[in-house]
């Protein structure tokens, strides 16, 4: 187990394999790409079929790269938005000298927490990266005709809306690449009333996703999916593992899970693709 | 002659006053934190072109957009005509401007009339929005007596300038009709002509109506000149800084703490000696001197308007947290600490703080951080960051998290992630389908 845990891991259901940077090093190779998988993207079941997901699009394209597996930590995102700046110092240290002594030039990230986490708060601590979304993976592959949407599930004649998260939205202006990969299914987009900079947060936001919410008249994920089932979406695509928790758990509170269905960005594309 | 000196004895007054009062703000928002705000000065120059000049974050709401316009360009281009006033008033002379600028004077007294007509027509929007149809945005929590009274007063004296200021020119209109005296004929009236039948036909009851619109539009603009450093309004001289020195960064990024990163450098490599040893009084925020100048700047700009609140998830949600609040307590705190050192000088205490005495910790953990606020306010104004370092104060110097939160940093300082799952099974997903 402790091997298996730092070398190329070959999974016989999805077949897909998922080569560790350890390995990689131990080869003297060094991958285009490091797939940074974050916390809920390791630890979180639902999360990790997107994480999976993300693995299969990269093998897909056939783009060199690895993830940390267990040499991976929390990018203290969450410390330093509940005030707890120390700690989040000493996660991003401990990660730059991880991420450093691999040489790492780009990652790509299956959450916009770490996302914006890596990209604006790691290079004032000497950790200087190109760093990218999944969601803007998905556009270049898209813009690079290296993907499409063809093969696999068709979501024609489906109503689906995009929930923004706010650190990939408003955190850093990034609206598009997510649609660009929902655009090319074929299908109906439709935006909820608070969209783009003006996204309602799905409420797990600022460390909310780890404590219970102040007194109040309603949850905000309920506010969000009353928006959803305004506009009559049948699938909502998420693209953060804390709004896809959020997100889920409004749908079920609102006994709409026969109506709705929450995706990531990353599994609709697996699915219209038949990967 | 006496007109004259008293005008001018007016003028050296008012702009006397509201230099001390400005003054005072000044001093008041440098009693915060130094940071540097003045880096790449042509994308400032830009950020304030075009959110402060060019207002384009009030076009979200397109109907207060237009009617901010009307308002924002009338007290602009109206201005122009009070230059006329000041040297008529410290001359003695009557409507110097018109021999000089010819016919473009009648078009300029014309353009004058029309935008006092929208400005007028706005404000009686702005006052039904507020008290008729009672819009949820301008109430909430903060929004007690003194701000609604201000914002009403604010829009009440607009309506009296202007209506001031075309009274005199129909008065003015009559007179120049009647070849009276030194109302030479100039200007063009195209709104004012309209309420000239209403007035007197008398002209030296028209010479009298004149003079005291005129002395009125003219006194009531230094009045309410030195009203701005009492209230809301403000903005509009703020706006313009306040969006010069905006945060150039990504929303999403929050400024790393260097005091921090010292003391964590030197935890990390013990030989590690920090560059900068100057003293750090506190870690983040408990009252208002431990903000930055630009928070306390941004506290003084902010004009009640309520577009953070209202997006806010969590104000929305019933929650206590109100981004405008936060603005408000700010500036409340630091003009209160600012009174205080003027009444008992340096060194005094009065035993309160923003933290408790104006903002509750319920307020600041309700918050998601997810900058929707920060997007809203149409001068740049970053609730957010006044929030964050109060949570940083909470944490970090009395360790008084809400428990789930400690148990969260516990996680993350043990295994590596917010939860309670062990580092070793950070790569089991890559086994399971």
């Amino acid at each position: 187990m402790e091997n298996q845990n730092n070398s190329e891991i070959e999974n016989p259901k999805s077949e897909i394999r998922i080569p560790t940077m350890a390995q990689m090093a131990a080869e003297s190779k060094e991958p285009e790409i490091l797939f940074w998988v974050g916390c809920a993207g390791s630890f979180d079941e639902r999360a990790q079929k997107t994480t999976r997901d993300i693995c299969k699009i990269l093998q897909h394209v056939g783009i060199s790269y690895a993830v940390l597996g267990t040499e991976e930590s929390c990018t203290g995102d969450p410390a330093k938005r509940a005030g707890n700046e120390f700690l989040f110092q000493m996660q991003a240290m401990t990660n730059i000298e991880v991420l450093n002594g691999y040489n790492i030039k780009k990652i790509v990230t299956g959450c916009p927490h770490c996302f914006n986490t890596i990209k604006n708060e790691y290079p004032g601590l000497g950790g200087n990266y190109e760093v990218i979304h999944h969601s803007q993976l998905i556009q270049q592959l898209i813009d690079d005709g290296k993907l499409k949407a063809e093969g696999g599930e068709s979501f024609k004649g489906k109503r689906i809306t995009y929930h923004d998260p706010c650190y990939l939205g408003r955190g850093n202006n990034i609206y598009e690449a997510p649609r660009k990969a929902l655009e090319i299914l074929d299908t109906e987009l439709v935006e909820m009333k608070r969209c783009k900079s003006n996204g309602l947060c799905c409420g797990a936001g600022g460390a909310q996703m780890f404590k219970e919410p102040e007194k109040g008249n309603k949850d905000i994920n309920m506010e969000r999916i009353d928006e959803v089932i305004a506009i009559n979406a049948q699938v909502v695509a998420a693209a953060c593992p804390f709004c896809m928790t959020m997100l889920s758990d409004g749908v079920k509170n609102h006994d709409k899970e026969q109506e709705i269905i929450v995706l990531d960005i990353a599994e609709i594309t697996v699915r219209a693709n038949g990967l | 002659m006496i007109a004259q000196i008293i005008f001018g004895l007016i003028l050296i007054t008012a702009i006397y006053l509201f230099s001390k009062n400005a003054g005072k703000i000044r001093r008041n928002i440098l009693f915060g934190r130094d940071v540097n705000r003045s880096d790449r000065r042509a994308e400032r120059w830009l950020v304030m072109a075009k959110v402060a000049l060019g207002q384009t974050k009030m076009t979200k709401r397109p109907v207060a957009a237009i009617m901010h316009f009307f308002i924002y360009v009338g007290f602009i281009i109206i201005n122009l005509e009070v230059l006329e006033i000041m040297i008529d008033g410290l001359f003695g002379s009557h409507r110097i401007f018109s021999k000089p600028l010819g016919s473009l004077y009648g078009l300029l007294i014309g353009g004058f009339e029309i935008l006092a007509v929208l400005v007028l027509v706005a404000c009686v929007v702005f006052l039904a929005r507020r008290n008729i149809v009672r819009l949820k945005r301008f109430r909430g929590t903060e929004m007690t007596q003194w701000p609604k009274s201000d914002a009403n007063y604010i829009l009440l004296i607009e309506i009296c300038l202007m209506a001031a200021f075309l009274t005199m020119n129909a008065a003015d209109y009559k007179l120049q009709a009647l070849h009276f005296g030194h109302y030479i004929k100039a200007g063009s009236f195209p709104v004012s002509s309209l309420i000239a039948p209403i007035l007197s036909a008398n002209a030296d009851t028209l010479e009298i109506t004149e003079r005291v619109c005129w002395w009125l539009h003219i006194i009531g603009i230094l009045a309410f000149l030195n009203y701005l450093p009492y209230s809301k309004h403000f903005h509009i001289l703020l706006a313009f800084p306040n969006t010069w020195y905006s945060n150039l960064e990504p929303k999403g990024e929050f400024t790393n703490m260097a005091s921090v990163t010292n003391e964590v450098k030197a935890m990390l490599d013990p030989s590690f000696v920090p560059e900068n040893n100057g003293e750090v009084a506190r870690f983040g925020a408990k009252d208002v001197t431990d903000l930055t100048w630009k928070n306390l700047m941004e506290a003084y700009t902010c004009t009640e308007c309520g577009r953070c609140t209202s997006v806010c998830p969590a104000n929305i949600t019933g929650k206590l947290l109100s981004p405008r609040k936060i603005m408000m307590d700010t500036r409340d705190r630091i003009t209160e600490v600012g009174n205080n050192l003027d009444k008992h000088g340096k060194g005094h205490q009065d035993g309160k703080a923003l933290l408790d005495d104006y903002i509750t910790r319920e307020e600041l953990w309700a918050c998601t951080t997810c900058n929707a606020c920060v997007e809203a306010c149409p001068v740049n104004i970053n609730p957010l960051e006044i929030i964050t370092e109060m949570r940083r104060y909470i944490v970090m110097e009395e360790s008084q998290a809400p428990p789930s939160l400690n148990n969260m940093f516990g996680n993350v300082e043990n295994n590596g992630a917010p939860w309670k799952y062990s580092n070793a099974d950070r790569f089991n997903w890559a086994y399971e389908s």
